[in-house]
């Protein structure tokens, strides 16, 4: 078995002025608590998340002799990690797959990361 | 061998490499020993050893391990049904959709074509430092994502031999379409396709659009002799139809009727590589250019239109309406099509618009045709129609 980390890739309006009372977002949130439902039934789970807006990060720098804690995240991107799940699946066709279902279910792009091995 | 070390082992670089070693080894001890009684069990059984020998190696700690689970692998690998298996594994991996298109074509041509990365390189015109980039980048993803040694589920496989099928049909296009008496190479490329075709029919005898691309490709192939004439481009119309290939049409046929067969047998409705084979043996099967069978050759475009609704298939389509219906008719859906980039598009309508007496936009055309291709037989083949153009 192998973990691949599935990355949703949010925008600022994923965040800013969405109603959450819609029926599309509504739909969106049923969608994603019933995969991930299947995800445990079926096994594959090991952990998911969403995040907030990437306003809220805090980058840390403890490469130098003191931590430097600047606001803000790495870098300003258009598109960023609004969510994630972590699999434990065979192989990536059947991580494709997953990928697939979750993508249609949070109404996101998604990609496909394996994890490196355990160093043996 | 590459394809059953692959699945044994998981891992192309030590299969590929404990190949070659063993490769080497029976060229230095069989001219010496002689040749053992069952050459291709000696290679494998050598290879085998070398790889484990480089998994010790590289692994120590899990070495022990690995190696007892693969010595008792209870998989016989002498007989060729699993060889076959193994090979049709090694093409979906090889054409896994998770890999870029380029790398999926330089994969197939390596692992399964054995084509050095050297030949591969000259082939599509890019440096060998490229190609083994491309290479070693994709083996490295195949391992680290693990993408399965494995031929897809039912339900999966049908798209899954699309992407196949189109790496070894744009293997084929690219030795046949730039081939003009260019480089030797690109020829062998074509080649190299049918030969990767025949495996996969081998391999998927039921399959309808594997045997159409087949069919396809050899009808294609069997006019190449006569395509290029003085360095020039020959249209379909103008070529010398005793100098195509008889083996290859009568192989060709005998696809087509097989698909047209089971297509009536309640199989599949035929794809696009299905309809594109028949289309070239409603040419192959005309005596001359006069005699071609054009409203079947309509019928066929107007099928593939459906399934695949794209201007390229709608230009050749046009085509075939300039011989039912008549140039002008032809004109005015060529003329609504968005292909002002793509050579064929203008040297369609030029032909069209010479065919309708229009020199001065032929002319033109002609120009933006020329300006637009890189093929020498083929602009050889413009200049001189352009020439001809009544003033």
């Amino acid at each position: 078995m192998a973990q691949y980390l599935l990355s949703v890739a949010s925008t600022e309006a994923d965040y800013v002025g969405v109603d959450y009372s819609s029926p599309e977002i509504q739909q969106m949130f049923a969608d994603t608590g019933a995969f991930n439902d299947r995800l445990q039934a079926e096994g594959h789970w090991v952990f998911a998340g969403g995040l907030t807006n990437l306003a809220d990060a805090t980058v840390v720098d403890a490469t130098g002799t003191e931590p430097v804690v600047t606001d803000g995240p790495f870098a300003e991107t258009k598109e960023f990690l609004g969510g994630f799940w972590i699999i434990d699946v065979p192989d990536l066709d059947t991580a494709l797959k997953l990928a697939a279902d979750g993508s249609k279910a949070c109404q996101g792009k998604v990609e496909v990361r394996p994890f490196q091995s355990e160093p043996s | 061998m590459v394809a059953s070390l692959a699945r044994r082992f998981g891992d192309l670089d030590i299969a590929e490499d404990a190949a070659g070693e063993a490769l080497v080894v029976a060229l230095e001890r069989w001219p010496a020993d002689g040749i053992p009684p069952n050459p291709g069990g000696w290679l494998t059984t050598t290879a085998t050893r070398r790889a484990i020998d480089r998994i010790r190696r590289e692994n120590q700690r899990d070495a022990k391990h690995q190696a007892a689970v693969m010595i008792a692998d209870p998989t016989p690998h002498e007989p060729t049904g699993h060889v076959e298996d193994d090979r049709l594994r090694l093409v979906f991996t090889c054409c896994h959709p998770a890999l870029a298109p380029e790398a999926r074509v330089a994969l197939t041509l390596r692992l399964l074509g054995g084509l050095t990365v050297a030949e591969i390189a000259r082939a599509f015109l890019v440096p060998e430092t490229t190609m083994a980039q491309r290479i070693t980048r994709a083996k490295a993803k195949i391992k680290a994502a693990r993408i399965p040694f494995r031929v897809p589920d039912a339900d999966d496989v049908t798209d899954r031999l699309g992407a196949v099928l189109a790496v070894v049909y744009l293997v084929f296009n690219e030795g046949y379409l730039s081939g003009a008496g260019a480089d030797p190479l690109r020829s062998d490329l074509s080649d190299e396709a049918i030969r990767l075709g025949r495996l996969l029919r081998q391999l998927l005898p039921d399959d309808g659009e594997v045997a159409g691309l087949l069919a396809l490709m050899l009808l294609a192939d069997a006019r190449s002799a006569s395509r290029v004439a003085g360095g020039e481009l020959v249209t379909l119309g103008e070529q010398d139809r005793s100098g195509w290939d008889r083996d290859r049409i009568a192989e060709g046929h005998a696809l087509v009727r097989e698909c047209l067969a089971r297509v009536a047998g309640g199989g599949r409705a035929p794809g696009r590589y299905q309809l594109l084979a028949a289309v070239n043996a409603v040419h192959t099967d005309a005596p001359d250019a006069r005699s071609t069978d054009w409203g079947q050759v309509l019928r066929l475009y107007d099928q593939l239109l459906a399934i695949e609704p794209t201007a390229i298939v709608a230009l050749n389509r046009a085509v075939a309406v300039a011989e039912v219906d008549g140039p002008s008719v032809a004109l005015a859906l060529v003329d609504g099509l968005d292909l002002d980039g793509y050579h064929a598009w203008h040297a369609t309508r030029a032909d069209l618009l010479r065919r309708l007496g229009r020199a001065a936009e032929a002319r033109s055309a002609y120009d933006a045709a020329l300006a637009a291709t890189d093929n020498p037989a083929e602009s050889a083949y413009l200049a001189r129609r352009r020439a001809q153009l009544a003033r």
